[in-house]
């Protein structure tokens, strides 16, 4: 969210809310609508900075403390940036019975990393989420990117595995 | 002639789009007339990707799970050769998944296009609407439903004419519908299913609705977990308004209605109705003491109706064919017919839809086949997070309210996750309280603080430390949960552990006195040892992070039990089942 242009020579550190405008002349003063803001930024920003939160605060007139308090108790709001593909892994009750944990296992022991986590090369960032409502298909995870959501499902340790090398393979 | 590829959530996962794309390309290669076109889930997920082709006098071949390699047949055999493709057809067998339902929530989906409007309304769609807008009283409306004896799916189980008279009772001229489409039991997807499938019969309910209690807006609250759901609900909303079905003036007569869509952010307490409004209102979303209820005070402090998806769509049928013929089906108290989704270890997983009654049997054998694999049935958890287990003993229970309600679960949402002899009831018991714990808003501090502690008992006795005296602990506690708690998160999220201490007691038991886990399931509690299929090929001791297990090349090989962490490598690794766990 800092200054976007590249060839920027002024080392500024000034966030850069532009692309946020639009969204916030359609809804800053509209009652109700914090939700639905927080939303459009987590799409635009890929996470909530604290600079936005101020930012967002400043337009709508809402206390930051406030805003916080929203964007915390909703768990589709993340605080810190995430990596280029968000590994949404399914946890409902349904995938739970077939052995979601063992899958969980294999994107750690494949990626290194935990619920919650990101990679240290940016690309993947694991969450648990509740339930993607593919029962049948269970288990199952959701690999979304800014061009697509991949629903996966039927996993075993390998499928899992092998979803996330090709992945890797098509980023190299 | 013309080529339906299913595109639910389950299907697309399955692969549908691919599939789809190829029989676009194939069609375009050898200059066929015949159109690729999309719909939502039939139920039977276990077939996905399910493609339909339709011949000119409207006659229905349906193929099933059809991956892109197997287009190809389907084109040259039943496009361009007009005969079935015998080897890809939906079997006798698995046609009686969808036989043996009474389908009136899911009567359009999986049939119709739901992107496209005109498809709805050639079916009778939208004739509900113009029958209620033109020729009858909002008391007539209510009282058509009071007949069909509806009661709501979400979970509650409370009569719907009844919510809708007390919002239309409520004095003020801004009123609002809203319906909880935050389906967030994890293991339910009927909601998902419709809005997919179907959305107009959710539209055309809420506009019922609206008409009966006075509303002339309303707001539709979504999972952010369905984006598929938001589009194409989008779409047709879009549609509906383009054709006057929505917005100003329906029909030409004075009533306006139009409908918004709001995306929810990922809380299970939304689901309570003041919660779910304080959600709409963009605050953090935490419940309220009722009364006031929300037909009397709710969104913005006006009379506010909520109902659940499931319950919309079914307005629309009782509307069209009368609520007597709605009351024919289920049993006199529970009413109709209901939604489940079948999952967990099921043969034939989908969604069914049956008359309320029906035994527990009946669902689970006479539709979804049974279990996989045959391994024994142990167990169906109904009601999720909010539910119980329900003991194989039980299992010619008939499913409706008050007999599931007698067992300790509740029909809740509908989802039916099915157990075996593999599942430890101590661990789905701690699988639940881990996510109400998480989910609980922490305004109530038994629920808050409760559920914590219940949980860190349960993960105590799935490690192997549980102590005597912990199962009456969980009891107590679960009682003062319930007491203690304002909502319906916390009153019933203790439900999960009462209930298989209740029928499943042996287990705790097996877990704290004798450290060994029935199901061989919680790993701490396990012991892996080695058999005599071991033909000492050492892949397993090469596997074994903490090199526990010994043997020469060739020679049979043992598990050093002192230093085995119980992780469970060498028996993913071993070729010959050769590894056994107890």
């Amino acid at each position: 969210m800092t200054c976007k242009n590249s060839d920027c020579q002024c080392n500024c550190n000034t966030p850069d809310f532009t692309e946020l405008a639009p969204v916030m002349e359609k809804y800053a003063k509209t009652p109700g609508s914090l939700i639905t803001i927080l939303q459009k930024a987590q799409d635009i920003y890929g996470y909530l900075s604290m600079d936005a939160i101020n930012y967002i605060s400043e337009q709508t007139g809402i206390k930051p403390a406030k805003i916080y308090g929203v964007a915390t108790f909703y768990s589709q709001f993340r605080l810190k940036p995430i990596g280029k593909y968000l590994i949404m892994l399914c946890k409902g009750t349904a995938c739970h019975v077939n052995g979601a944990d063992m899958i969980e296992e294999a994107i750690s022991e494949e990626l290194n990393i935990k619920d919650g986590e990101t990679t240290e090369d940016g690309l993947f960032t694991l969450n648990n989420v509740a339930c993607l409502g593919c029962c049948s298909l269970a288990p199952v995870m959701m690999i979304k990117s800014a061009s697509s959501d991949e629903t996966y499902g039927n996993l075993t340790k390998d499928s899992a595995k092998k979803a996330l090398s090709e992945i890797r393979q098509r980023e190299a | 002639m013309k080529v339906v590829v299913g595109q639910g959530s389950c299907g697309v996962a399955s692969g549908a789009k691919k599939t789809a794309a190829e029989f676009e390309k194939q069609i375009k290669e050898k200059g066929l007339n015949i159109s690729v076109d999309l719909t939502g889930c039939v139920g039977n997920c276990y077939l996905e990707p399910i493609v339909d082709v339709y011949d000119d006098k409207g006659g229905l071949t349906r193929y099933v799970k059809v991956q892109p390699d197997k287009v190809t047949e389907i084109v040259e055999k039943h496009l361009i050769g007009g005969a079935v493709a015998a080897d890809q057809e939906i079997s006798v067998v698995d046609k009686t998944f969808i036989d043996k339902q009474e389908r009136i929530v899911l009567r359009n989906c999986g049939l119709i296009n739901p992107e496209n409007i005109d498809e709805y309304i050639a079916t009778g769609g939208y004739e509900a609407t113009k029958k209620v807008v033109t020729s009858m009283s909002p008391d007539e409306v209510i009282e058509e439903i009071k007949v069909s004896g509806l009661r709501g799916r979400g979970g509650a189980g409370f009569p719907t004419w009844f919510k809708w008279n007390a919002a239309k009772a409520s004095p003020g001229k801004e009123k609002y519908m809203v319906c909880n489409a935050d389906e967030g039991d994890p293991g339910a997807f009927m909601d998902r299913s419709v809005l997919e499938g179907d959305p107009h019969s959710l539209i055309e309910g809420m506009i019922i609705g609206g008409f009966a209690m006075g509303a002339t807006e309303g707001v539709i609250y979504v999972r952010a977990e369905y984006p598929l759901a938001i589009h194409r609900l989008e779409i047709a909303m879009a549609q509906a308004r383009e054709k006057g079905l929505l917005g100003k003036n329906l029909f030409g007569t004075d009533f306006s209605f139009d409908l918004r869509i709001k995306a929810g952010a990922g809380a299970f307490v939304c689901g309570e109705e003041t919660a779910l409004i304080a959600s709409l209102e963009g605050e953090r979303g935490m419940p309220r003491l009722k009364p006031p209820f929300p037909a009397q005070k709710g969104y913005w402090q006006k009379p506010t109706n909520i109902n659940n998806v499931e319950t919309f769509a079914n307005v629309p049928w009782i509307i069209s064919n009368g609520g007597e013929a709605f009351g024919a089906f289920g049993t006199p108290q529970s009413k109709g017919t209901k939604v489940f989704a079948l999952a967990g270890k099921i043969k034939k997983g989908g969604l069914v839809e049956v008359p309320m009654g029906l035994p527990l049997k009946d669902v689970i054998y006479g539709i979804g086949d049974g279990i996989k694999n045959d391994i024994p049935f142990k167990a169906v958890q109904m009601g999720g997070p909010s539910g119980g287990c329900i003991p194989a003993s039980l299992i010619d229970t008939p499913v409706d309210y008050e007999n599931i309600n007698k067992t300790g679960a509740i029909v809740g949402s509908g989802g039916m996750i099915v157990m075996d002899e593999t599942t430890c009831m101590v661990d789905m018991a701690r699988y639940f309280l881990d996510f109400t714990r998480k989910e609980s808003c922490g305004k109530c501090n038994y629920c808050r603080v409760g559920t914590k502690r219940m949980l860190e008992i349960l993960e105590r006795i799935t490690s192997g430390e549980g102590k005597d005296g912990d199962i009456e602990l969980l009891e107590e506690l679960a009682m003062k949960i319930k007491d203690g708690s304002m909502c319906g998160l916390g009153q019933t999220a203790p439900n999960p552990v009462l209930t298989t201490i209740k029928y499943f007691r042996n287990e705790y038991e097996d877990h704290i006195y004798n450290k060994k886990c029935t199901a061989h399931s919680c790993k701490p509690l396990l012991t892996f040892t080695i058999n005599e299929k071991c033909t000492g090929c050492t892949l397993c001791s090469r596997k074994c992070p903490v090199d526990a297990i010994k043997g020469e090349l060739k020679k049979h090989h043992e598990i050093d039990q002192n230093i085995c962490i119980k992780c469970g490598k060498c028996e993913e690794t071993c070729r010959f089942n050769a590894i056994i766990r107890d």
